[in-house]
């Protein structure tokens, strides 16, 4: 067995020099400022190696960019390799079989031993092959809060959400909103799922985002969820902004207290100078439970024809999951490696907080790799719906998120 | 000789004093060859091809396995989609008659023989141009209570104006009928001066003997006379308020809540962020009849009646 | 004072054009210049264009601050420092992915799409309009129907069932699949715009046309067309705007980001989600790609005017 993949490996380093330099496209929608020094790491080692990166950035997300991927896909005219959240959005692309099978290459570089936590490769995993390089970890578990705002309001920061809970109506007396939220509806569903980890606790989650279970929804733990819910929606009260980093500004400049948001929040906290622990604060799973989603995205590598290109695309997802590769990568975009081998050049104490979790192995996959996108839209609708009319009752918006879980493949 | 020349000449002839029907006016026909393509293969067939796939469970990719009508059952039971249709039909009357008058009225007030007649022209006419990526944000500070017009009035010393349509859902189509205003007017207002251009002086002259005042003449004699450029205006106006989208995913992404979604954009939820063409197809399928069942008569009146204008 | 500049200059220019084009209005002649009505006018008309001038003044003021003014918050104050950098990097070093040479990397790019797109729409609509107008045959506004309801389709709907028809045809990801998709696209409203213009030309033109024999391009190219020039610069316009603004068509059917749009790097620029949005970049960046419509506008407002109305005359 040793033997062969060491045999298979060589096969693919020959095959990968023997064919000389390629051309590969990548596609993906990393486009700001900081995503964008990170694409550039990626393309110089790949440069590097003697083949040429050829960029093809669609900003805007994926929301944007998949319809173009599927066209050039559906077109006969594919990109070497593109960008997707790994989770069920690319099921229908390997099951058409438009997608090339990695198993080899991950054989060959040992991912399955490497790749932590095992659910991002799980997530690339379809009937025992491998068919992603995933490339790093977002999480969507965090809360971050403005140190300026507590003082203001003259309370300590807050550790966990009953805290926080407790100081919001002082918040509200200095005339401070306790909880940013931006008004697009993905917002408002993330920061129910990260309630839900956090209030509910990970059984009742994963009972309802990976067992579609209806009853749980209709339990007590997601009942003290939507109570919950319909409690910060009190508190949200008071800021009108669109887009998340609006609502990470008033977080910023201490007009409001704190908001429920991914890690990628922090980039704007470095870019307007503040230093964690001093100036904010993060609570991973909201202080409650300790524990990190694991999404993120990854490379996929459609089916080609040209031989060349099969190879390039083979090399270049080794190349991906490297360490070399991880932590110049991860270190520019502000995200966590997929491997606990490797160690990134600067961290702050959140992110260290992040990694610490990881290294224990207290994960949670995302819930876009247990939803399918239909699913999610609907949550987003229903969520966005609730927190935006004051009418709709926790009950109510508790049954109809049951039936959209009943009905979720 | 004589034969001889008789018989080349005649052969011609008769072609084409009889030729088949199909033969007679061909250059028209090849010429049309484009536009027979283009409404036939694309536009019909593309159609068709949509109307199929609605049937389907169509996921990512478009795929023939038939769901009979659960995408419309899902359709018409989702809020969503009901809220979408109202919104439309409430922004749709808005904006046909806020376009109209509003484009009609400057191009009158244009047509006075006023000075800088380019320039206001110009101002009128440029929102026309630009991505509305952008200025769909400006519209959005400038309709934020905190950054925009609300703020400077207040700071002006009317402390207690109000002026937050983005954020109200009972107002919020109000507020992007406030920019969707501002790019579409125009362009008609453009049309529409140019159709007060082609109206001939005499007509002004003959008012004046008659005594008709310039409104009345405007709506009693003018307005009847520019029946075309209205029809063409019409369409114009109709397919953007079909088709809007753009200007809701820049302001308020249907927010809040879903009080501002538009058919549209229900279609390009479901059909790239839901991963669900089978019902986005379904819910455009639902547009296009709408649109047929409004565009069918127009075209029996314009096509039935006169043959020729 | 500056304004009644602006506008003094403005009418300088146009008032000889005037009488040799005479388009000019038609309107009857007011008496008085500071008459009632015309203050009624001229208020109404400049409190509209302050409506319409708004935007594009926090445009213009937000694309000459730096980003930290911008966060200050007052969106209609005029910049404390002026600076040009948004516009330098908008056109040339912003970023789209690794690639950071600005707008002007697709410049050209779209240049190269705009030319055969808009020259080959607006030469077949004129002939449809023609062909509609003056040749109907059985079965002709049946087809004219079909394509006015072309105009109510989401593109996006569209997309995919065109992919298929362009890989059918083996012109997938060519620049030619891309003309020929703008030019179905821009077909249905154009097509309206010159068949109500030549149904407003004199049948007795077209009729003694053809009785000394004239066939139909003749008659076209010989009578139509030099007719039509006002006309087709309204198509021109139309069709210019939705060009180069398109971004869905450009970066789906083309298949190469070397020679993607400019749209897809305004795109890069303004939409980013995750990350900082640089405002003042973003504004400079979309003024920048609308100049060349804008240019086209002022630069055939005259004839546009002229053009719509020889066609809306008469239906």
């Amino acid at each position: 067995m040793k033997l062969s993949k060491i045999l298979l490996s060589g096969a693919a380093i020959c095959a990968a020099t023997s064919a000389g330099a390629v051309d590969l496209e990548v596609m993906h929608w990393w486009t700001s400022g900081g995503e964008a020094n990170a694409v550039s790491k990626l393309a110089e080692a790949w440069d590097a190696t003697g083949n040429t990166w050829v960029d093809g950035a669609i900003a805007g997300g994926g929301d944007t960019a998949r319809p173009i991927m599927v066209s050039r896909i559906i077109g006969g005219d594919p990109p070497a390799a593109f960008q997707f959240n790994h989770g069920r959005q690319a099921e229908e692309l390997i099951d058409a079989g438009l997608l090339l099978d990695l198993t080899e290459v991950a054989e060959a570089n040992n991912w399955k031993e490497i790749i932590n936590p095992p659910s991002l490769l799980d997530a690339c995993t379809i009937d025992g092959k491998i068919y992603c390089a995933p490339v790093n970890i977002h999480s969507w578990q965090w809360m971050w809060l403005s140190s300026a705002a507590y003082e203001k309001a003259g309370v300590p920061v807050p550790a966990n959400w009953s805290e926080f809970m407790e100081t919001a109506p002082k918040l509200q007396e200095a005339g401070i909103t306790p909880l940013a939220m931006g008004g697009q509806s993905w917002q408002q569903n993330g920061a129910f799922g990260v309630m839900a980890v956090a209030l509910g606790g990970v059984d009742a989650w994963t009972k309802v985002n990976e067992g579609k279970d209806a009853e749980a929804v209709m339990g007590p733990e997601y009942t003290k969820v939507f109570e919950a819910y319909g409690a910060a929606r009190e508190m949200a009260k008071g800021l009108n902004v669109q887009d998340w980093n609006q609502a990470t500004s008033a977080v910023i400049e201490g007009t409001a207290g704190a908001q429920i948001m991914g890690d990628w929040a922090q980039g704007e906290f470095a870019l307007a100078g503040k230093v964690a622990g001093t100036d904010y604060e993060c609570l991973p799973g909201l202080g409650e439970t300790g524990v990190l989603s694991t999404g993120g995205d990854a490379f996929y590598f459609p089916v080609n024809s040209d031989a060349d290109i099969t190879a390039g695309q083979k090399e270049l997802a080794a190349l991906l999951v490297s360490p070399e590769v991880q932590v110049s990568f991860n270190s520019a975009k502000g995200s966590l490696p997929i491997r606990g081998d490797v160690d990134l050049t600067t961290v702050n104490e959140c992110t260290q907080k992040g990694l610490d979790l990881l290294k224990d192995g207290k994960t949670i996959p995302d819930a876009a790799s247990l939803l399918s996108p239909d699913t999610t839209t609907q949550l987003n609708d229903l969520l966005t719906e609730f927190w935006n009319t004051p009418a709709m009752t926790p009950a109510e918006v508790q049954q109809q998120y049951a039936d959209i879980i009943a009905s979720a493949d | 000789m004589t034969t001889t020349d008789i018989g080349p000449n005649t052969g011609p002839r008769e072609t084409v004093r009889r030729p088949s029907r199909f033969l007679r006016n061909l250059s028209p026909k090849i010429a049309m060859l484009p536009l027979i393509f283009t409404a036939c293969v694309v536009f019909l067939g593309g159609t068709l091809w949509t109307v199929l796939y609605s049937f389907t469970k169509s996921g990512l990719l478009p795929r023939l396995s038939w769901v009979g009508l659960d995408q419309y059952e899902r359709l018409w039971s989702s809020r969503k989609w009901i809220v979408s249709i109202e919104n439309l039909a409430l922004y749709g009357i808005c904006s046909l008659i806020g376009t109209l008058v509003i484009g009609f009225t400057l191009a009158a007030l244009l047509d006075r023989k006023i000075r800088g007649e380019a320039v206001f022209r110009s101002i009128f006419l440029y929102p026309f141009a630009l991505s509305f990526i952008v200025t769909g944000l400006v519209w959005q500070w400038i309709l934020n209570p905190e950054l925009g017009l609300q703020n400077v009035v207040r700071e002006w010393g009317w402390t207690s104006f109000t002026f937050d349509p983005l954020n109200n859902p009972e107002i919020v189509m109000f507020g992007l009928l406030i920019a969707g205003l501002w790019q579409g007017t125009g362009l008609i207002m453009c049309i529409m001066l140019a159709g007060l251009r082609g109206i001939d002086e005499d007509i002004w002259k003959a008012a004046r003997v008659d005594g008709i005042g310039t409104v009345k003449t405007y709506i009693r004699v003018i307005i009847p006379m520019m029946r075309p450029v209205f029809v063409t205006s019409l369409v114009l106006i109709a397919a953007g308020i079909v088709k809007l989208y753009d200007l809701v995913v820049a302001q308020t992404s249907g927010g809040p809540g879903i009080s501002s979604e538009v058919p549209a954009k229900y279609v390009m939820t479901a059909m790239f962020g839901g991963q669900n063409l089978g019902q986005g197809f379904a819910a455009s399928s639902m547009m296009l009849l709408m649109v047929v069942i409004i565009l069918i008569p127009w075209a029996y009146l314009e096509f039935g009646g006169k043959k020729h204008g | 004072m500056a304004d009644t500049g602006m506008l003094n200059a403005a009418a300088a220019v146009t008032q000889p054009l005037r009488g040799t084009l005479a388009a000019g209005p038609r309107g009857p002649k007011p008496k008085n210049k500071f008459s009632r009505s015309n203050i009624i006018i001229y208020g109404t008309l400049f409190v509209v264009a302050l409506y319409y001038a708004l935007p594009l003044y926090v445009m213009i003021v937000t694309s000459l601050k730096g980003l930290p003014e911008i966060r200050m918050g007052n969106i209609f104050a005029p910049p404390l420092e002026v600076t040009f950098q948004p516009w330098v990097k908008a056109w040339q070093e912003a970023c789209t992915g690794i690639n950071c040479d600005g707008l002007s990397r697709g410049f050209w790019n779209s240049v190269r799409i705009l030319i055969p797109s808009v020259i080959l729409s607006v030469a077949i609509a004129s002939v449809n309009g023609y062909a509609l107008s003056m040749w109907k045959f059985k079965g002709s506004e049946v087809f004219f129907t079909i394509l006015m309801i072309g105009a109510f389709i989401p593109y996006q709907v569209m997309l995919y069932p065109i992919v298929i028809l362009l890989r059918e045809a083996g012109l997938y990801g060519s620049l030619t699949g891309l003309v020929l998709v703008h030019v179905a696209f821009g077909m249905p409203i154009n097509t309206l715009l010159f068949r109500n213009y030549f149904a407003s030309i004199p049948e007795e033109l077209f009729k003694a046309a053809r009785v000394d024999g004239a066939g139909f391009w003749a008659i076209f190219f010989k009578i139509i067309l030099p007719m039509s020039l006002p006309i087709c610069v309204v198509a021109l316009i139309i069709q210019v705007t939705g060009i180069w603004n398109d971004f869905l068509f450009g970066v789906t059917y083309i298949s190469s980001p070397d020679r993607y749009p400019m749209t897809v790097q305004l795109n890069n620029i303004v939409n980013s989600v995750q990350g900082v949005k640089e405002y003042n970049v973003n504004m400079a960046a979309t003024l920048l790609t609308g100049l060349v419509p804008l240019v086209i506008y002022f630069a055939s407002g005259k004839l546009f005017v002229r053009g719509i109305a020889a066609g809306a005359v008469k239906g």
